[in-house]
């Protein structure tokens, strides 16, 4: 006969992880591939935060004399062709890369929320119309659209953040406004609309803060993406414009010529961008589990 | 089904007309007029010119009048004039279309042959060390830039062969252009199969949850049948969904993969003609992608209909 470990099993759903750091050793073990995701963003983050502690060149003074420097010695990661130490730019890159990625997914979502609140809450003609120019919206693909509204508005750090975020508009519009046609059906928003309060604090109060979670998961998602839009247009030389450490920028223009000549120069900065993207990813699959456990595959 | 066409159709047509309002009022609301932009390009001075140049691009005239000017001008094939080579735009777009066509057939291709069976193997293996290893392969596919990964691939050609694919001559057979853009399409495709891969996963592991499958188990189906003849065609239609979205997605890749390889598509036309700034017809091109993606989805929802018996749409 069969016999049930009970402390096992209760190690295993974690229902004895106490406290803070219980709970966190409870996640870690039950996604691990999450783990390493937050692991990988948080080095980052701190990577961006104390850019000036952690390198010794400052990533925009040139020197003609170390150009096109090799790996080692006092360039760890090599020069440009500028002279320009490759690993102060990589670190000081971080801090464009998740300025431009967090500033973008917020302002798409803090949009896309709003919008697909109203839309969802108040529906009739007006969810119509916002739902048929989300669906138009969508229909142009993420590069194209942000590719011609940083081409509209200029290269600048705030206009890149702008072009990302516009595209991103739709997608969050569209999850908040399904969630919400759910929750505004919910006993408690007949309640609150009984006891006499009013719908716009109803959908501020009661609906907006039960959004959180896909919230949450969408976002991280989307700064998956408009990390890798904001390297795709700099690349293309219409995002971050120079002098600013943009990793998506040191691969462009002669990055071809360098592949020959300087493949340190085509390396780092790639390897910079996909690890800020497969740590978003991998923290945003995880996430996707945890608070969506419909979806748990 | 014939009701649902024609509703889908008209309903293709409003959001085509959507988005080219929207792509008209966009590059028209911006700080600084296209003429001035023109102007500063072209670096001529005199205002008279300046005038001129206004009056030619019709910006003199309401902008409802502009629109009209410009979709009507769409409808007869007129996309205007490039202003970097003085020709008809549609006679630079037109010899272009052939290689970009190719390139994302290329990248559908392997996406779908390497995308699909991957997928299956890693739901029927699911929470083995095999899926584990697929999904984070699937899941860096997502993270990897397209134009780095393309890079990348150069790189390798110049340290094991010692030479770098060119592009700017086109080779006479179909078969050594389709070998020599195979190159660039695995960079474009990588990236779609990992999401082709990763939705195959999450659909199969649905079906494979279902009583028929259960049913088609206890009747003694060999594990490839119920696999791959009872699973694989029932979860095989999101994917189909998918390459409507990767449609979108593919041009994104192509953007920069066409300007990595130094490839003359349409997609790195776009690139150079924001590069001008040659705005009217990075308008136009614009439009053209989203009439091929819109189309495509199009297609993609025909084909839905279609293959599902169990979706009627007359009622």
């Amino acid at each position: 006969m069969a016999s049930i470990d009970h402390q096992a099993e209760l190690n295993r759903a974690g229902a004895q992880a106490g406290g803070f750091w219980g709970s966190l050793a409870y996640l870690i073990r039950r996604y691990p591939l999450g783990a390493a995701g937050a692991v990988i963003m948080i080095a980052i983050l701190l990577m961006a935060i104390f850019a000036g502690w952690i390198t010794t060149f400052d990533p925009t003074t040139t020197n003609s004399r170390a150009s096109l420097a090799p790996p080692g010695g006092i360039h760890p990661l090599g020069a440009d062709f500028m002279g320009r130490d490759m690993w102060s730019r990589i670190v000081y890159g971080a801090r464009i890369s998740l300025a431009v990625g967090i500033g973008a997914t917020t302002l798409g979502c803090l949009f896309g929320v709003l919008i697909g609140l109203m839309s969802g809450y108040f529906g009739g003609w007006l969810d119509l119309i916002v739902q048929r120019f989300m669906d138009m919206m969508q229909s142009l693909p993420l590069l194209v659209m942000a590719l011609v509204m940083s081409a509209a508005l200029g290269p600048s750090i705030s206009n890149t953040i702008i072009a990302i975020s516009i595209p991103l508009v739709p997608t969050v519009a569209r999850v908040i406004r399904s969630n919400t046609l759910m929750l505004r059906e919910m006993p408690y928003v007949e309640a609150s609309r009984a006891v006499g309060m009013n719908e716009v604090s109803i959908a501020l109060r009661h609906v907006l803060p039960n959004t959180l979670a896909p919230l949450i998961v969408l976002g991280t998602a989307q700064l998956g993406s408009a990390i890798l839009v904001e390297a795709a247009l700099s690349f293309l030389g219409l995002g971050i414009p120079e002098p600013h450490p943009s990793w998506g920028r040191m691969l462009s223009e002669s990055a071809a010529e360098y592949v020959r000549t300087a493949p340190w120069l085509v390396i780092y900065p790639g390897v910079a961008i996909s690890l800020a993207v497969f740590g978003t990813n991998l923290l945003g699959d995880a996430l996707r589990d945890i608070f969506d456990p419909r979806l748990r595959h | 089904m014939g009701t649902y066409l024609i509703r889908r159709l008209l309903m293709m047509i409003l959001t085509l007309f959507g988005i080219s309002v929207i792509i008209f009022v966009l590059l028209r609301v911006v700080p600084g007029n296209i003429a001035d932009i023109l102007f500063d390009a072209a670096g001529m001075v005199n205002s008279a010119e300046k005038q001129k140049l206004e009056s030619e691009l019709g910006l003199d005239k309401p902008i409802a009048i502009q629109y009209v000017t410009w979709i009507s001008g769409l409808a007869r094939g007129d996309l205007g004039y490039t202003y970097v080579s003085e020709q008809p735009a549609l006679e630079e777009i037109l010899p272009r279309i052939p290689v970009t066509a190719k390139l994302a057939g290329l990248a559908l291709f392997f996406a779908i042959i390497f995308g699909v069976p991957l997928g299956v193997v890693s739901a029927v293996r699911q929470n083995t060390v095999l899926d584990y290893v697929l999904r984070v392969v699937s899941l860096s596919g997502l993270s990897l830039p397209s134009f780095w990964l393309g890079l990348l691939i150069l790189m390798a050609f110049v340290h094991y062969l010692g030479w770098i694919p060119i592009y700017t001559n086109k080779p006479d057979r179909l078969w050594d252009e389709l070998v020599l853009l195979s190159i660039p399409a695995a960079a474009v495709g990588f990236r779609a199969s990992a999401l082709i891969m990763r939705l195959t996963r999450s659909s199969m592991l649905e079906v494979l949850r279902q009583d028929y499958i259960r049913t088609a188990r206890a009747k003694g189906a060999s594990r490839v049948s119920v696999n791959y003849d009872h699973a694989l065609r029932n979860a095989v239609l999101p994917i189909i969904t998918i390459i409507g979205i990767e449609a979108a997605f593919l041009v994104g890749g192509l953007i920069v993969t066409e300007t990595v390889f130094n490839i003359p598509g349409v997609a790195r036309f776009l690139v150079e003609a924001i590069r001008w700034r040659d705005y009217p017809v990075v308008q136009s091109l614009v439009m053209f992608i989203a009439v091929v993606v819109v189309t495509v989805n199009f297609l993609v929802d025909m084909a839905y209909a279609v293959l599902d018996p169990r979706i009627r749409y007359d009622n």
